[in-house]
């Protein structure tokens, strides 16, 4: 058996004081959504708005895809269409090459990491600047994001330091954030003023206007598309609303969510090009077609990467991004991933609590909790389960169908556990008591009680 | 009035005490009490490790025991929202089926909602932690999830606090996860007891005596993490509370 | 069948049942007074409020704020604040932004629940030079302040089609320990002139 979610779980967690410093940090963004939900006296509303206005949407993905792209190519972009992850970095590719840029500034787009677009480029002589800050210190490290709005939560200032000294020859031993995002922005800019191209992603795409909606905190999508003449806007077929008035409902609700912020610092809205630039609009399906079709998944499409699960989820929290190994991690991500190769991601939906946390907080109110139950049902019937896991549940559940065995076998259970010695009993096969206590056994059950009770009652 | 008590698996057999505290707080409030005997479990340890097959035979055995009945009360949060949100994709269309789901209740929710009662007489004199179990809160909702903005509301909570003497603690994370969650709890066990762990630091930091909630699992979790670590924090389910604190 | 051809048949193929488009609109905000709303948003995202009470008072204002700044290099494109010493129009190629210590800019009208003003950039001839500039400064007629995004995104569809955006603020990250920091690629700070 491959390692799975809990074995890198486990890892993680080991560093007691680290999980809990990430756990602490994703906490404290969680407080900072509830404070900046509670201002908005008709969040709950607005939810189910998002929630309406992405099904209808997806009822009619492909005519709103279509009218979008009218308007767009009516305003000077140029629309380019991807199967699958490699049309796509091919396209992106050709861009680049037909017009002889190597140097290439990028914005968060998580669908680049999902086409793993930066090895592709590099490898045929591109350099590519991750311009986020948190993209950039992973990228500086050689390690993808750990969280889809927060690249680089798992790392300590005084780590980024190091790192800043290593790559960027900055001094020593810095830990102040100002100071390390000062020299990040004196560093950027010099790849800002070099670059031949920049590439964003998209958050928004508008179809009745053409619009592509970009939002970042930083400003680096507007660097990368101000000075370079070429600009990239890679996006998702499901990323497309129907108007401009759908942008309010979930402009409101995404920064909220993602950062507890009432909106991002900069909220873009590219119709064309630059003044003799050129822009070229990539959308891409990569599954997501596969993923519409599929009735009991479909929800997971309104997703609009804020981020809000990843926070909230207690397991997340501690165990890290990384855990999931898969480009979104945490409960979106482990209902996403399974739907790309379901046996290589088998443990990701048996690594949540089902505590439906995610659930409540989700802006675009996706079920996760029940997809994720729904793809433990897929796991199950693939027969990706441990046979030595299949075989226990078949015994309970012939076990518990019966009030015979269920009485006999609670009864050997209980005398086993009274009669075992502790070295027995909290052997390595127990992994219940490595840290916790056995319940108790009671030699009377409840129905010993309740008959002693009834014939109390009666005499 | 008349109920059926739904006495989950586990507690039959390991928590017997805290079935027997659930009938007498029923019927102390003057409901009359019967126990089928016939049943065992509603299924969900199968249906959330993924075995829907497995649960099938348990959720059509529930409604043969239970569905003769008004209502069904049931003394966990989980096993009532198993029945109630998780038995569709077995029984639907089952006669019978749609009256259980709006016949079977958790306990407290059973002494608010059916039985109208909001104030209980009854003393319990300590500092008192609330766990809310994740499938009673955001499943069958028995108050407002600390995600959601609307108008708080907690039925376990306000009938503890309508209890002389009782002091509920403020915790700082009023509704995170125990990380008890079924088999998670042994497949991904070093999340899940940190977590476990987590939580009780909570409710000890917050002064509280005793832990209560409505569902044993959780309870059973922390329980073990506490007695292992040597706290003497005591976890009490919320019918053995409510027993205890009325006359 | 080529890719644009396969990815909308795909999608055809898979779509759902339809589904009713709802109104989007929320309830609107019930605030008494919106503009002093939107100054205390302003706040919230780190921009600085300067109520100016006319064009005199805006000149004034402005020319305290270069000397505060120690900008050497400012573009305006607001006629009452200026007219500054760098002309972006008669810069052949954006990189030459590179540089401005203060730009100021006219903002279209500012959102009272978020303290985002949508900039017509549009109309600059270089688009970037909001994000370019060590510093920005925004020049809002104080008449100009919509309550939410909902009505806000009524005035944007007025507008001539285009691109355009929302400022919130200064520049700013949060990537390193959630620590907050003003400044990340774009200006420094963000002054908002409420003008009347």
């Amino acid at each position: 058996m491959t390692l799975g979610h809990a074995e890198r779980a486990a890892k993680f967690a080991a560093d007691d004081a680290r999980a809990h410093w990430h756990d602490q940090a994703l906490w404290f963004v969680r407080a900072k959504r509830d404070r900046a939900a509670s201002a908005v006296p008709d969040w709950e509303r607005l939810r189910g708005l998002a929630s309406a206005i992405k099904a209808h949407t997806q009822s009619r993905l492909a005519d709103y895809l279509e009218e979008f792209e009218r308007n767009a190519v009516a305003a000077g972009a140029q629309v380019h269409w991807a199967r699958d992850a490699d049309e796509h970095n091919a396209i992106v590719h050709r861009i680049l090459e037909e017009r002889g840029a190597t140097r290439l500034v990028k914005s968060k787009s998580m669908l680049t990491e999902e086409c793993h677009l930066n090895p592709y480029l590099e490898a045929r002589g591109i350099e590519v600047v991750d311009t986020d800050l948190g993209e950039r210190i992973v990228q500086l490290a050689k390690e993808p994001p750990s969280h889809i709005v927060l690249p680089a939560i798992h790392r300590k200032k005084e780590e980024i330091g190091e790192l800043f000294h290593d790559k960027l020859g900055t001094a020593q031993g810095l830990s102040d954030p100002k100071v390390l995002t000062e020299a990040a922005r004196v560093h950027l800019r010099e790849r800002f003023m070099a670059a031949q191209a920049g590439l964003t992603g998209v958050n928004f795409a508008v179809a009745e206007t053409g619009h592509v909606v970009v939002c970042t905190n930083e400003g680096n999508a507007d660097m990368g598309t101000s000075l370079p003449p070429i600009h990239i806007a890679c996006m998702g077929v499901e990323k497309v609303v129907p108007r401009l008035a759908d942008l309010a409902v979930f402009l409101r609700l995404l920064a909220r969510s993602a950062t507890g912020q009432p909106t991002t610092t900069y909220t873009t809205h590219f119709l064309g090009p630059m003044r003799d630039g050129e822009l070229h609009i990539v959308i891409v399906d990569n599954g997501r077609s596969r993923l519409l079709a599929d009735e009991k998944f479909r929800r997971a499409l309104h997703c609009i990467r804020c981020g809000a699960c990843m926070n909230t989820c207690p397991v997340f929290r501690r165990s890290g991004g990384y855990s999931y190994a898969y480009t979104i991690p945490g409960p979106i991500g482990a209902v996403l991933a399974p739907g790309r190769d379901l046996r290589a991601h088998a443990s990701l939906p048996f690594a949540s609590s089902l505590c439906g946390s995610c659930d409540d907080v989700c802006p675009v109110r996706i079920p996760l909790h029940e997809q994720l139950l729904a793809r433990r049902r897929d796991v199950a019937r693939a027969g990706l389960l441990s046979p030595g896991k299949r075989l226990g549940m078949k015994l309970t559940a012939l076990v518990l169908r019966s009030g015979f065995l269920y009485l006999l076998a609670a009864r050997v259970g209980k005398l086993l556990a009274r009669a075992l010695p502790r070295g027995i009993l909290y052997g390595r096969w127990n992994v219940w008591g490595r840290q916790r206590e056995l319940p108790p056994t009671p030699r009377e059950s409840f129905r010993d009680l309740y008959r002693q009770h009834r014939s109390e009652r009666r005499g | 009035m008349k109920v059926a008590l739904f006495i989950p698996c586990y507690v039959d057999q390991l928590y017997p005490h805290v079935g027997m505290a659930t009938v007498r707080v029923l019927e102390k409030l003057g409901v009359e009490v019967v126990y089928p005997e016939e049943q065992t479990c509603c299924g969900q340890p199968m249906a959330n490790a993924g075995f829907a097959d497995d649960a099938a035979p348990l959720a059509r055995k529930f409604l043969e025991v239970f569905g003769r009945f008004e209502y069904v009360v049931c003394p966990s949060g989980s096993c009532t929202s198993m029945v109630r949100n998780h038995y569709d994709p077995y029984l639907a269309g089952a006669p019978g089926f749609e009256a259980l789901k709006r016949g079977t209740f958790e306990l407290c929710e059973f002494i608010t909602d059916v039985l109208e009662v909001g104030r209980l007489a009854g003393r319990y004199r300590h500092r008192v932690g609330l766990h809310q179990s994740c499938h009673g809160l955001r499943e069958l909702r028995l108050g407002s999830a600390s995600e959601l903005l609307e108008a708080r509301y907690n039925k376990v909570g306000s009938l503890l606090s309508s209890l002389e003497g009782i002091e509920l603690v403020p915790l700082t994370r009023t509704d995170e996860c125990c990380g008890f969650g079924g088999t998670f709890a042994v497949a991904e066990e070093a999340v899940s007891c940190m977590m476990g762990r987590d939580r009780i630091a909570d409710h000890v930091k917050a002064g509280a005596e005793v832990v209560t909630g409505t569902d044993v699992s959780c309870l059973m979790h922390m329980d073990g993490l506490a007695r292992r670590a040597g706290q003497r924090v005591q976890f009490r389910h919320v019918a053995e509370v409510l027993a205890e604190a009325m006359p | 069948m080529d890719s644009r051809t396969e990815t909308l048949k795909r999608l055809r193929d898979a779509a759902p049942p339809a589904a009713p488009l709802p109104d989007p609109r929320g309830e609107l905000l019930p605030y008494a007074d919106p503009l002093a709303q939107l100054e205390i948003a302003l706040q919230a995202v780190a921009a600085v409020p300067v109520r100016v009470a006319d064009e005199a008072a805006l000149a004034e204002a402005v020319r305290k704020l270069v000397a505060e700044l120690g900008a050497e290099r400012v573009a305006s494109a607001v006629p009452a604040a200026g007219a500054g010493n760098v002309r972006p129009e008669e810069l052949p190629d954006p990189h030459q932004l590179e540089g401005i210590d203060l730009a100021i800019l006219p903002g279209a009208f500012g959102v009272a629940e978020n303290g985002a003003i949508w900039v017509n950039a549009a109309s600059f001839p270089h688009r970037g030079v909001f994000v370019v500039t060590q510093h920005l400064a925004i020049v809002l007629p104080a008449r100009e302040v919509v309550t939410d995004m909902h009505t806000a995104y009524e005035r944007v569809a007025a507008l001539p089609r285009g691109y355009g955006l929302f400022i919130a603020g200064p520049s700013k990250t949060a990537d390193i320990e959630q620590a907050l920091v003003i400044g990340a690629h774009g200006a420094r700070s963000c002054t908002v002139f409420l003008l009347g």
